[in-house]
């Protein structure tokens, strides 16, 4: 059974929200921007970064339980698509990308430990809403949409289902709070068929049912199926039904509070982007940078490396802070093909998550 | 006579201390709300209540109150605190049924009844009620077959997609019987219900039957001896004269663990049952409104724990010995 671990995030349920409550030291220190340090030298100020450096560490929220995305190895390692983001922020700010404290979290916590100053960076597969950006709502600052996903539905290939209107009245495994909840309610209400929501609070509770074949079907995003599936004892057991239920984009969220902190983990996000387009990757990033170096006919190149200019310091980050992002985790495609792509066990087509000159979506506007 | 000086007059001091302390608690309360008012606000979060009348747009299973998406999360809530009532209600009978029984068991003269009692309360509360939720959940109830292979007991069919029991429907008796290869019956609990319901049941017996052994061992040993002596059976002694006396003692322990039982059954969400809390969670997040929800649900608990306490204070009254 996995009840150790799901006693402990139940019994950590209401820290954010008591944090929330008691956030009243830090929404007073952060909130103004009157008491803010200066970072970077060149007169940025965010408390949020002040923070982070003087801790040494990024405290970076995560789910922790969706293979691919982020999940703890046999060694004790987190490893995954949204990990990777936490680490190339935390590589960019501190200099290297081991300097992260991961914390899980569920999809109910997630944005009070955000607001309350618990998590400095969301990493988890989080969609950006209106909702959920506005200060009305959820209040947070959306980092660029890193993954283009959809809400999908998982049926026993033995069930013979093969279209929403096969499960007609019959029981639906679903996460409790989370976007894809709403997304399936809209669909089977739009097409007028009934069903038995069965809601859990963590992944591996609502799968765990969903193995023990309580629900004719799991309903969440289209990439945590697959991850979950690579889990089961038969994947091909299993089958995704091709309905894309919705548009769920995800990316990394920060606290509205702070917006310098919340531009400079946008570029962060964007100089990955930006590095698959020029070509910049683990490997070749140190002899693309002595390139940089030698041919100040390179001028793009140069300044996204920091060799010339000041966008680094602009943002209150270093000015190589690409260089170390890059070293630490590679561009967009590589931590795509090792944590989801074709060299993970998880194999999603990238789709949408391609380049805009390669006919996807990702796109970043120029560093100048 | 010289008047008494103040500080040594017994019918105002008390007033003037008790006046003091208020005043601190009230200044306390006062500063933390005012700092929590400064500080929501300055977050942008200041209380509004205005998401309680919007459309939910999820939906809910099992609920006694007609609910579809359309409906308000007011209404939603409704429904979850509807939900959280049926399942306390039934449990507080079913854990002082089955606690009675295994406290009264501790005093059996057949030492394997005696046992049995100890090693089930022993085992039962030293494990969290969590784990034994998930336990009941995913190792029992889904463990159980479903369609024609369903376990099938008098009255009763158990299958993964729920409990069957027999009852009376349009005026005769029906048994569960299997319809499209779905079992169709009288009555029907989910196995999320039953689940929760086993696992608060089973745990808070546990306590009950401590909190009845206690109040029965307070009866002093004379009190079985005399009723020995006017010939009365083992059980009619424990009913007539041991029992009404323990009453005394256990009532102000039951209502801890009834109260204990109104809060632990917001760990439904472990097993997938659609209570109060889990309507709340999906609602705190589609709306954002954190603070307001969690007040919601302090105030629904703590309205149920206190209804609970004023009833078992009044119960506790009537079974007190009256003294002159």
């Amino acid at each position: 059974m996995k009840g150790f671990e799901t006693v402990l995030r139940r019994l950590k349920a209401l820290v954010p929200l008591a944090l929330l409550l008691a956030a009243s030291g830090c929404a007073n220190d952060s909130g103004g921007g009157a008491g803010g340090g200066v970072a970077g030298g060149s007169g940025v100020r965010s408390a949020h970064m002040e923070a982070i450096r003087s801790r040494g560490q990024l405290s970076c929220g995560v789910d922790g339980q969706v293979a691919g995305f982020s999940s703890v190895g046999a060694d004790g390692r987190y490893r995954g698509f949204d990990v990777d983001v936490c680490r190339a922020v935390a590589a960019a700010l501190l200099g290297s990308g081991e300097k992260v404290e991961f914390r899980n979290l569920t999809a109910t916590q997630r944005f009070p430990a955000v607001a309350s100053g618990e998590v400095d960076l969301l990493s988890r597969n989080t969609t950006v809403t209106l909702g959920r950006d506005a200060p009305g709502g959820n209040g947070m600052s959306f980092a660029p949409v890193l993954f283009h996903d959809g809400v999908g539905v998982m049926v026993p290939v033995a069930s013979g289902i093969t279209n929403l209107a096969g499960l007609q009245g019959r029981p639906i495994c679903l996460l409790s709070g989370a976007t894809s909840e709403q997304a399936l309610t809209d669909a089977m209400r739009r097409d007028n068929h009934s069903y038995v929501p069965l809601k859990f609070s963590t992944i591996d509770e609502m799968f765990g049912a969903y193995q023990q074949g309580r629900c004719a079907a799991a309903s969440i995003d289209r990439s945590a199926l697959a991850a979950q599936r690579t889990t089961f004892a038969d994947p091909a057991a299993h089958r995704i039904l091709p309905d894309v239920l919705s548009k769920e984009p995800l990316g990394p969220a920060t606290a509205q509070a702070d917006p310098a902190w919340a531009d400079a983990v946008r570029w962060i996000v964007y100089a990955l982007i930006e590095a698959e387009d020029q070509g910049i990757t683990q490997a070749n990033v140190k002899a693309k940078l002595a390139e940089a170096r030698t041919n100040p006919k390179l001028a793009d190149r140069r300044r996204f490396l920091g060799v010339e200019g000041n966008l680094g310091s602009q943002l209150g980050l270093p000015d190589d802070f690409v260089v170390k992002a890059i070293t630490a985790v590679g561009n967009y495609g590589e931590i795509y093909s090792r944590n989801v792509g074709d060299g993970s066990p998880l194999k999603i087509t990238p789709g949408p998550n391609r380049l805009w000159k390669d006919g996807g979506l990702l796109v970043s506007p120029p560093f100048r | 006579m010289t008047a008494t000086p103040w500080w040594r007059n017994r019918r105002l001091l008390p007033w003037l201390l008790q006046g003091a302390v208020g005043l601190v608690v009230l200044l306390v309360i006062a500063l933390l709300m005012t700092n929590l008012v400064r500080n929501l606000t300055a977050a942008g979060l200041l209380l509004s209540w205005r998401w309680l009348g919007q459309p939910a747009g999820f939906d809910l299973s099992e609920t006694l109150l007609p609910f579809n998406a359309s409906m308000s999360y007011g209404r939603a809530l409704l429904v979850g605190l509807v939900n959280t009532l049926r399942v306390i209600v039934i449990a507080l009978v079913g854990s002082s049924l089955l606690g009675l029984l295994v406290g009264m068991a501790a005093f059996s003269r057949n030492g394997l009844l005696r046992g049995l009692a100890r090693v089930y309360v022993e085992v039962v509360r030293n494990v969290p009620l969590l784990l034994q939720l998930l336990f009941w959940y995913f190792v029992v109830f889904l463990a159980l077959p479903d369609g024609t292979a369903a376990l099938r007991l008098p009255a009763v069919v158990l299958a993964k997609s729920g409990l069957y029991l027999a009852g009376f429907s349009q005026g005769s008796w029906q048994l569960p019987q299997l319809a499209n290869s779905g079992w169709q019956a009288p009555l029907h609990l989910s196995v999320e219900f039953a689940a929760l319901l086993t696992g608060l049941i089973t745990y808070i017996g546990a306590f009950i039957a401590e909190v009845v052994r206690g109040g029965i061992a307070s009866v002093p040993r004379g009190q079985w001896e005399a009723a020995g002596a006017l010939g009365l059976h083992w059980a009619a002694s424990l009913r007539h004269i041991v029992l009404p006396q323990a009453l005394r003692v256990i009532i102000p322990g039951l209502t801890n663990q009834y109260i204990s039982l109104a809060k632990a059954s917001s760990l439904a969400l472990a097993c997938g049952f659609t209570d109060l809390y889990s309507v709340a969670e999906t609602t705190l997040n589609q709306t954002g409104r954190a603070v307001e929800v969690v007040l919601v649900l302090l105030a629904a608990y703590l309205s149920i724990d206190l209804l609970i306490s004023a009833t078992m204070n009044g119960l506790n009254r009537l079974v007190q010995v009256r003294e002159r």
